[in-house]
């Protein structure tokens, strides 16, 4: 659904970057056209795998069905997801994803460290979304 | 020559589930808005409409849409889109056309009649969009965003879901007094603590629900003003519209990552602080001399937040400032004294004018029972989806 912004499997898993070859900006999701940072006069933009492992910036929950797009059986009983935002230091960024399922927001600090792994958004009887999640390093569940 | 301009008419309709359409609601506020100034629709040379993105067609075009309503007349027309801060930007172009003498009086109007629930982006399969990518990909609604605002708090300065309820508990004592107001009953902070859990640590108490409502403003040129007898009107003088500057460090709506700060070192200032800073720098006033503020509550710890970026405190010192009474009615700087959207709910295009509805009649003094004793000087302050500043600076 999203082109590019993810590649790999199970350790290999990373999220897709670009970074700007004149000024070194990294951009998540990623940068194609022209780099943002106003004081650049403009460079290449180079896919770039992103750090797997961050800290937890902050975290939430979603208690309550989204809305459409997001897409979810209203068949089933909502199952609440958590939510992360991570912050990766050598790129100095912070990047929100959802929490492995089962991870709830008691699992979770600011500050703990988190791993990026390959995860399903969702699926139907022709097509499996997947998408990235946050998964608390040391959980292998 | 001053670059200040009149507030001469201030209308809103009030907010709430009416069920009706958003340009019924804006004419209602126009009307009310002209009564106020005691002027005709047919004096009015210019009228700016913010936008609503809900109501179809004529939301993309709302400037036009309030003139058919109110009687098409010539007056020069535009339409402002920018999100949460529409309606400052609307204020910004009669601003403009004022101060640069294209027009000596405009009628400004914000109307909105909201989806229940969550706002959603529009309909479709559209990939480029921030806003579909943030529901489609994370099912990150606004309050997810609140959420984490809200832990973020919590793990840097010790604020509680306690402290947030007190400023739920605050607001609705003032939206209680405020007979434009959605909710007008007063709530207890067991009652926030009671009600259900949206985005932990944010409960549905803690998160301003989505409103129609209306709001228009009546601004002039201070020559106007005077010719038309009012000699000591409330003041515009500062607009802010800014955007963040590169990088954005932090997470906002509807962004799924921040900018990364690896090689350009961040500003001193976050993008919030900067949207109060450049409005009290063209004022030419300090924190110290406000003597009320209206801010965009859409959640109790955001309130918080805004205390911060407004200067009012120190970093950190929001739920403290709470605490001690200061932002309450009667304490050294009331903040949302108008109930804010805790009171009022959302209803897109119109808050920002609303807010201005608010500090007009505090600084005249007609604010009834949630009046601010002698209030002087009024900032309001809010923030666009996608880097839209909003801060108007009024004085009396």
């Amino acid at each position: 659904m999203v082109t590019d912004w993810f590649t790999g499997d199970g350790d290999d898993f990373r999220l897709l970057g670009t970074r700007c070859s004149a000024c070194a900006s990294v951009f998540f999701p990623r940068e194609d056209g022209h780099c943002r940072n106003p004081a650049c006069g403009g460079g290449e933009l180079a896919e770039l795998p992103l750090s797997r492992r961050g800290r937890v910036w902050s975290y939430t929950d979603s208690r309550y069905r989204p809305p459409s797009p997001y897409v979810s059986d209203p068949e089933l009983p909502w199952e609440p997801y958590a939510l992360i935002a991570v912050e990766l230091e050598s790129e100095r960024i912070v990047v929100l994803g959802q929490a492995v399922p089962g991870i709830t927001v008691a699992d979770l600090t600011v500050g703990m460290e988190v791993e990026v792994v390959p995860g399903v958004l969702g699926e139907d009887t022709e097509t499996t979304w997947t998408t990235w999640h946050w998964r608390p390093t040391g959980v292998t569940a | 020559m001053t670059a200040d301009v009149a507030v001469l008419g201030a209308g809103m309709h009030p907010w709430g589930k009416w069920g009706r359409g958003f340009v019924e609601y804006g004419t209602a506020a126009a009307r009310a808005a002209l009564a106020d100034a005691g002027l005709e629709w047919r004096d009015i040379g210019s009228i700016v409409g913010a936008d609503t993105v809900r109501g179809g067609y004529p939301g993309y075009v709302a400037g036009a849409t309030f003139a058919k309503a109110l009687g098409w007349q010539g007056a020069r027309v535009a339409s402002v889109y920018a999100a949460c801060a529409s309606g400052a930007q609307a204020v910004n172009a009669a601003r403009a056309q004022i101060l640069s003498g294209l027009a000596d009086v405009v009628l400004v109007v914000g109307a909105d009649a909201a989806p229940k629930g969550f706002f959603r982006p529009a309909g479709g399969e559209r990939h480029d969009d921030p806003d579909w990518l943030r529901f489609r990909v994370l099912g990150a609604t606004n309050p997810t965003y609140f959420g984490l605002y809200a832990r973020r708090r919590m793990a840097l300065y010790g604020d509680t879901p306690e402290d947030f309820a007190q400023v739920k508990v605050k607001n609705a004592a003032l939206g209680a007094l405020n007979p434009y107001a959605r909710y007008r009953k007063r709530v207890s902070a067991e009652e926030v603590a009671a009600s259900a859990v949206v985005a932990d640590p944010l409960r549905l108490l803690d998160i301003c629900a989505t409103s129609d409502g209306g709001a228009a403003l009546v601004l002039s040129s201070m020559e106007f003003a005077r010719r038309r007898g009012a000699a000591d009107p409330v003041r515009i003088r500062a607009v802010s519209t800014v955007t963040p500057r590169y990088p954005n460090t932090v997470l906002d709506l509807p962004d799924i990552a921040t900018d990364s700060a690896a090689t350009v070192t961040p500003p001193d200032e976050t993008f919030r602080a900067s949207i109060a800073r450049a409005a009290y720098e063209e004022a030419g006033v300090g924190p110290e001399e406000l003597s009320l503020a209206e801010v965009y509550d859409l959640s109790t710890a955001l309130e918080l937040q805004w205390y911060e970026d407004l200067r009012l405190c120190g970093e950190g010192e929001g739920a403290k400032l709470l605490r001690e009474g200061a932002t309450a009615l009667g304490g050294r700087i009331p903040v949302n004294a108008s109930g804010g959207l805790a009171s009022f709910g959302e209803a897109v295009p119109a808050q920002a004018i609303a807010q201005v509805c608010e500090l007009t009649w505090q600084l005249r003094g007609d604010a009834g029972d949630r009046q601010v004793a002698g209030a002087r000087v009024g900032l309001t302050a809010n923030q666009g989806l996608f880097g839209h500043g909003s801060a108007v600076l009024a004085v009396r």
